[in-house]
């Protein structure tokens, strides 16, 4: 299998225009994104923002109403097989049966993929080596702990030395910790075997973690680059003001500070260069209003509320057919 | 070839290993039966002659036939209600993304549980001796082959049912609708109408016809006056076969109707 070295060649994943109805409802409202081979990309995105409906199309499950989706230079309009052969899937839900061995998982795995005999043992016990699972390999996946679970899904997924990983939401259920060493699995994989990992998340310290970020508001991509670049966006620190009258109080501040504060769920928002100092006015020019202030580095959140107006979290799902 | 044989053979493999570590499934599987041939054939027995029996034949003799009959058809339809669990479960999801034509995975499955059908019917043939039933080399093979079939169209009618259902809750509801009548009007467990009387009959004296006129005394066991039809019901249906003989005609196993109309 030859890959190429991040950033050159054809890209892994081409995606322009895509679009996906559920019914009427629009769950991928235009969808256009590149990701070179070898990198780690993340897909951020509250429930309902179309993640999940991505991801299903991009694992071959689902045919997408309209736009086009090319996998490691080749259509999905086309050789579906040749495609699949290419990719490894980590779902969200577990796709490991838990009567079976994690060795014996990975091998009618490795069946499917037309691996067979000494060359997919050898394969699996390395594989299972590398993620720290060797020794629990003749343990039904039933008795193992949840981290450990996930982490016979990425063998399962590896096992067929995709040029492609696909990885859905794959650490929800972790405790951070769990999250944490995935992450670091996923990253010594891509060292190793220079596979590009595509993922969804809705965990900020995973996307951090990724070398490029897609933010997904509502079906559409609202912004993608690294992650320290959609940080620098925003313009020095972001400042939370909370307050009796949100609205009158945003008012006065438009008039003595100027600038535009955004109201978010009944707290206003701005983005100053100097948080602190500015903190500190605001409580000495409206000492009965404010009702508190807290002020920081802009995080990933911060990127999504200045881009999208709304809270990441709070938001109900749109609903109908998946996300 | 490989392409569909070794992900089918992996998925039958799978299919076997998960009804051997579920130890509920095998002594479900197995006492069912044994419970009511004894209760059954215990209760009826007494008071019930299966018409156009040898002379000597008792009800338990006429029922253990039907019995295996039994084993096949709940073991082969109900082993395809793995497809409804590994799709709730999520094991399906990675079998779809796999590269596999998708008729090596429902070849899979077909052939998984009839393995399974296959291994029960033939423990309880094995044990017919016990029984005093005596058995050939030949009446065993035969048996067999018509267990095969038997078992395989019946896991096709479960899994093409299975297919469309998203719930077990759903698959037991529907699967009993369609199970009990078939095993009950099968002759396996009575004598059903005799083919002769129900109206609109071609062909006149059928199987049960042929199997009542058989010499005895070969070693095979025969249930006399199994109804080959019944009305509105499908044609040739092979679920009262356990007369342990060759089955007289090849064709007698079609894809069972429901799934011709589905």
């Amino acid at each position: 299998m030859s890959r190429g070295a991040p950033g050159t060649g054809t890209a892994a994943v081409e995606v322009e225009g895509l679009r996906h109805l559920y019914g009427s409802r629009e769950a991928l409202a235009g969808v256009t994104f590149r990701v070179s081979r070898g990198e780690i990309f993340g897909f951020l995105g509250p429930n309902g923002g179309g993640k999940t409906t991505l991801f299903k199309i991009l694992a071959t499950l689902m045919p997408p109403t309209g736009g086009t989706v090319r996998l490691l230079g080749r259509d999905l309009q086309g050789d579906l097989r040749a495609v699949r052969r290419g990719l490894g899937v980590v779902f969200q839900r577990a796709s490991v049966d838990p009567k079976l061995t994690v060795a014996e998982n990975l091998r009618h795995h490795g069946h499917l993929y037309g691996l067979r005999g000494p060359a997919l043992r050898a394969q699996g016990h390395a594989l299972l080596t590398r993620l720290g699972l060797a020794d629990r390999a003749a343990d039904l996946v039933e008795t193992l702990s949840g981290g450990l679970q996930r982490r016979v899904e990425l063998a399962k997924g590896l096992l067929p030395r995709p040029d492609l990983l696909l990885l859905d939401e794959p650490t929800t259920g972790l405790d951070p910790g769990a999250r944490r060493d995935f992450m670091a699995h996923l990253h010594e994989r891509r060292a190793g075997d220079g596979v590009t990992i595509l993922l969804t998340t809705h965990f900020f310290e995973e996307a951090e973690r990724c070398d490029r970020i897609g933010i997904l508001h509502r079906g559409r991509l609202v912004a993608t680059g690294a992650p320290e670049d959609l940080k620098g966006r925003i313009g020095g620190d972001v400042v939370e003001v909370r307050a009796k009258d949100p609205e009158g109080l945003r008012k006065q501040i438009r008039e003595r500070f100027g600038g535009e504060p955004v109201l978010v769920d009944g707290t206003l928002r701005l983005e100053r260069p100097r948080g602190h100092e500015f903190a500190r006015e605001l409580v000495e020019a409206f000492p009965g209003e404010v009702q508190g202030v807290t002020f920081g580095k802009p995080t990933l959140e911060d990127v999504f509320v200045h881009l999208t107006g709304h809270r990441f979290w709070g938001e109900a799902p749109t609903g109908g057919g998946g996300t | 070839m490989t392409g569909v044989l070794l992900p089918a053979g992996t998925l039958l493999w799978r299919e076997v290993v998960r009804f051997c570590r579920q130890r509920s499934r095998v002594v479900g599987a197995l006492a069912q039966p044994v419970l009511f041939w004894l209760l059954l054939g215990g209760g009826l027995g007494a008071s019930f002659r299966p018409a156009g029996a040898p002379p000597g034949t008792g009800y338990l003799e006429y029922f253990y036939p039907g019995m295996i009959a039994l084993v096949v058809l709940f073991t082969a339809v109900f082993a395809t209600i793995s497809t409804v669990e590994d799709r709730q479960r999520g094991f399906l999801q990675g079998v779809l993304v796999a590269p596999v034509p998708r008729a090596s995975v429902v070849l899979g499955q077909a052939l998984g549980g009839t393995t399974l059908a296959l291994g029960q019917g033939l423990l309880l043939l094995l044990a017919a001796p016990l029984l005093g039933i005596p058995l050939t080399a030949a009446s065993v093979l035969a048996a067999a082959a018509v267990m095969v079939l038997m078992a395989f169209a019946l896991t096709s009618l479960g899994l093409v049912i299975a297919w469309r259902i998203d719930s077990t809750q759903g698959f037991h509801a529907i699967m009993n609708l369609i199970l009990f009548p078939l095993w009950l009007l099968s002759g396996a467990f009575f004598p059903g109408p005799a083919a002769d009387d129900l109206p609109g009959q071609r062909g006149g004296r059928g199987r049960g016809a042929a199997a009542r006129h058989l010499p005895p005394g070969h070693g095979t066991v025969r249930s006399p006056g199994v109804p080959r039809r019944y009305p509105g019901g499908p044609p040739e249906q092979p679920l009262a076969t356990p007369h342990f003989e060759p089955p007289r005609c090849p064709g007698i196993v079609p894809l069972p109707p429901v799934s011709r109309r589905r």
